[in-house]
């Protein structure tokens, strides 16, 4: 059996060798996007004990709703959620007032507009996504509500592996970053059609069709971060992380209670079971 | 036996208690997600209370709003069905109780208790719903001038107390309270 | 469920009374106290407990989410995300559920193996063998068609490509899928049948499991040595010796479950299902859940034509005939010889096969081009080469080692060789 083992983990790692070799040499004759692999963000919400910074939220949100939001919908996120961000209920209250969603039939069977309320979700930009590709020359935006667990560049192997110890969960946010603060002047040869801009970090191919959307100072801080197009980056991509996984914090803290649980619950069944055994070997 | 014996077996009925002791208490973490997920979810929770705006809402006229999934009777009396619902005395009440949420329980089923409340005393606020099982109740109508049940026969007067048939109790008034002159908040 | 003599004896009167009107009681006893496994058992014969564990789990976490899930293209995307966002628990349900999937497969497959490794499908267990491998195809219609139900990207493109399997059948093919989906393409039908029909499979696997229990419990287990149950010595009773050790496994392997559920809950899910379904759009690398990709793999290796049979559907054929031939293994081996601890040639196959089921895997998350296609091919011929060719014939020309003449004594041998004293007592 051991000498199975040993046997099964040399050929395992010949094997593993071969795959990343040729890996490498399948990598070089197709074309592989994105171009450039995301690079790895410190992120607040990464790890076990991983928790949102309410002060990024909001600041992300900030930007969301002054740049993102005037082609990405959010359709899936209701107003009553932003308490997460750290608002109390009379500033959503607030905030969802300065939207304006569409409700009816009235009386008269007619559709008509009133403000939003905290149990509304965000309205979105357009109508439908004829109206939204006819706006964006012929792209619809995605809607942002789920972005950051939609995109992900592949790990490749062995990454994918350590990805397990590490807990890697982070490749949205990584990517949103690196896309928003990814764009290049100088395309390197590679063809970039009429009305797309050069993105070497762009998921699916060389370019895409949305303008490098943020540029330094175009949203006011009030905490005194950083107004840079990484700033705005990093906390829009954080918010969108929000977005996707509202309950991630009730979810890794859960965790560990479930995790110390079953350990201890692990050691007492383990000691339970040497006992009842004792008499046996 | 020997002492050596009985500390032993001390040990391992302890071990087993607290093994058993640990699955319990797992196995109720575990139950309570799944109580946890019948509950009503934060999307309805979100719509608990709406705003009813009644600018619109003449003496004589009634609102029916749904309200936590159901219909909610708002009516701007006209005086003489206040009038009528004064006249009556408290004894010939079937349910002498005010049902309504937002006084005291106790509180008897006077038409001032019944209705919005002092100077609101034309604005009546109920669940449409027939506390015998569950019907909702055709507006003035029945022998009372009230509200009358289909389904089973239960008369109700202007100020929604029962009066006559199956139903046990009046129209329960729900929480309510106008935020403004024109707008009423239920819940 | 044991055969055998029951040693069942009803304690009170009300005991009495039941007993002989609904002995239950007395079944309960027979199959899950008193009935006698082998000692010498190891972890590896853990996963059936384990997998019983994960059946419920699946069953229960199910029937929850069926509670809020909603099976109408318009609104299924968003049921799931409002049982994510909105349902209380809901996000730690629906990641039991999503993960337990994947939990249940990694259980089965170290189930499947420990019985290749140890000859358990060896006569007197081929019916045994044979309902665990319809278990395992109802595991994978039942998963195949969970993934449909979120209505994402890879839940669509998914559900297109695998029904599109039964258009490589000459002259029926056409009207089958179309019988399969309820139109000419994925669409409201084929996700109102899919939840019907995932809802009810889980059942039907517990039927069947239950057959499979039985038929275990009329043969006996094997054990490592595969030599079967002699004397009393080599047996201890199922409770507490057997229920103590699959509970501390099972404890063991909620910790991979839970690990997973609140940590990475998305690791082995695909980003590109959290884009809903759009029938006008196919997403780059069409890839299935990670417990298809060896078959996926061996499907796409196949890309020449095998005389009448073309390309399509041979690489169809190979893939059920990848599942089909585990049907045939009882037959197939021709070893006297049941463990593969007594088989050194075998040994070295085995993990050859288990690696290369593994790398089969990988090469189904690859993109068919280049020399991927070459490696698949290879790795194809091996998985059926070990079947076909490598079991019938080495269980010929294979010297086996020694076996030992009882469990008892292997027990006994393997404590002396560790230096361990042997103070074995016979046990009454």
């Amino acid at each position: 059996m051991r000498k199975g083992i040993f046997a099964m983990k040399s050929i395992l790692n010949g094997l593993a060798a071969l795959g990343l070799g040729l890996a490498a040499v399948t990598a070089s004759n197709a074309a592989e996007y994105p171009i450039k692999k995301p690079v790895e963000q410190d992120w607040s919400f990464a790890g076990p004990f991983g928790t949102y910074d309410k002060g990024q939220l909001q600041r992300g949100f900030k930007v969301y709703r002054e740049v993102c939001a005037a082609c990405h919908s959010m359709n899936l996120v209701a107003f009553r959620n932003l308490e997460d961000l750290g608002y109390s209920e009379a500033q959503v209250r607030a905030i969802a007032a300065e939207y304006e969603v569409e409700d009816g039939p009235d009386d008269s069977g007619d559709m008509f507009m009133r403000a939003a309320k905290p149990s509304d979700r965000f309205p979105a930009p357009f109508a439908n996504p004829q109206q939204a590709a006819a706006s964006n020359s012929g792209a619809v935006p995605p809607d942002f509500s789920l972005i950051a667990k939609a995109r992900a560049v592949e790990r490749g192997f062995p990454t994918f592996v350590f990805d397990i110890f590490t807990q890697y969960a982070e490749a949205g946010p990584d990517y949103i970053h690196a896309l928003l603060t990814g764009y290049e002047e100088d395309a390197e040869g590679h063809e970039v059609p009429e009305g797309t801009y050069y993105n070497p970090y762009f998921i699916s191919s060389a370019s895409l069709a949305m303008a490098p959307p943020l540029s330094e100072g175009m949203v006011t801080y009030d905490d005194g971060a950083p107004e840079t197009v990484d700033q705005y980056s990093r906390d829009v991509s954080a918010f969108l992380m929000w977005a996707a996984e509202p309950h991630m914090e009730a979810r890794k803290s859960t965790g560990f209670v479930v995790m110390v649980f079953l350990l201890l619950f692990g050691g007492l069944m383990y000691l339970t079971k040497r006992k009842i055994w004792a008499d046996v070997h | 036996m020997s002492a050596t014996d009985s500390t032993e077996h001390t040990r391992r009925d302890f071990l087993y208690v607290a093994t058993g002791v640990a699955g319990a208490v797992g196995a109720a973490g575990v139950a309570w997600p799944f109580i946890d997920q019948m509950r009503p979810d934060a999307s309805t929770r979100a719509l608990a209370s709406i705003q009813v705006d009644v600018s619109g809402v003449e003496p004589g006229m009634s609102l029916t709003v749904k309200w936590r999934g159901r219909p909610v009777f708002i009516r701007n009396r006209t005086d003489k069905e206040i009038e009528e619902a004064r006249a009556v005395a408290l004894a010939d009440l079937k349910d002498p109780v005010a049902r309504n949420a937002n006084i005291a329980a106790d509180a008897p089923a006077t038409d001032i208790d019944r209705s919005a409340g002092e100077g609101k005393e034309n604005w009546l606020v109920m669940i449409g719903v027939c506390t015998h099982l569950g019907c909702v109740p055709l507006g003035q109508a029945g022998d009372f001038g009230g509200w009358f049940c289909p389904c089973h026969g239960s008369h109700y007067d202007t100020a929604g107390r029962i009066r006559k048939g199956p139903a046990p109790e009046n129209l329960a008034v729900p929480t309510f309270e106008f935020v403004s002159d024109t707008v009423i908040q239920v819940g | 469920m044991s055969a055998g003599h029951s040693t069942y004896t009803p304690k009170s009167g009300i005991g009495r009374w039941m007993d002989a009107r609904l002995p239950l009681p007395r079944l309960v006893y027979d199959s899950f106290v008193a009935y006698p496994v082998p000692r010498n058992l190891n972890y590896a014969y853990t996963f059936g407990g384990i997998l019983s564990l994960m059946l419920v789990a699946q069953i229960v976490t199910g029937i929850v989410l069926a509670m809020h899930y909603a099976a109408n293209t318009e609104v299924a995307f968003n049921s799931v995300e409002k049982i994510m966002r909105d349902v209380n628990s809901g996000w730690l349900i629906r990641y039991l559920h999503s993960n337990g999937a994947s939990m249940f497969f990694i259980a089965v497959y170290v189930h499947i193996f420990r019985g290749l490794y140890y000859g358990s499908y060896k006569a007197p267990r081929e019916m045994l063998w044979i309902l665990g491998c319809i278990i395992y195809l109802l595991m994978m219609a039942t998963a195949f068609m969970g993934y449909v139900l979120p209505w994402g990207q890879m839940s669509f493109w998914g559900a297109t490509v695998i029904t599109g399997f039964f258009t490589a059948i000459p002259l029926v093919g056409e009207w089958i899928q179309q019988l399969l989906l309820g139109g000419f393409a994925v669409d409201n039908p084929t996700l109102n049948r899919f939840f019907s029909l995932h809802y009810l499979l889980p059942f039907m696997i517990a039927g069947v499991v239950v057959l499979h229990v039985w038929a275990l419990h009329v043969t006996g287990q094997t054990n490592p040595t595969g030599i079967e149950v002699k004397q009393k010595t080599d047996t201890v009773a199922f409770t507490p010796y057997a229920t103590v050790k699959d509970a501390f496994a099972m404890v063991v392997f909620l910790a991979l479950f839970a690990y997973f559920v609140f940590y990475i809950p998305n690791f082995l899910g695909h980003p590109d299902n959290y884009i809903e379904a759009d029938a006008l759009k196919t997403p780059a690398h069409i890839v299935p859940e990670w417990y298809f990709l060896p078959f996926y793999a061996i499907l796409r290796a196949i890309t020449f034509n095998i005389g009448p049979i073309d390309s399509k559907l041979g690489g169809v054929l190979a893939m059920f005939g990848a599942i089909a031939v585990l049907f045939v293994v009882p037959w197939l081996d021709t070893s006297k010889v049941r463990s593969a601890v007594y088989r050194p040639w075998f040994k070295l196959f085995f993990w050859l096969f288990v690696v290369n089921a593994i790398f089969l895997g990988w090469l189904g998350s690859r993109p068919a081009e280049g020399v991927y296609v070459a490696m698949a091919q290879g790795a194809t011929l091996y998985y059926f080469a070990f079947f076909v060719v490598i079991m019938p014939v080495l269980g010929l020309v294979e010297k086996p080692r020694r076996l030992p003449n009882s469990i008892t004594e292997a027990v006994l041998e393997k404590k002396s060789s560790a230096g361990a004293p042997a103070t074995e007592q016979a046990k009454g």
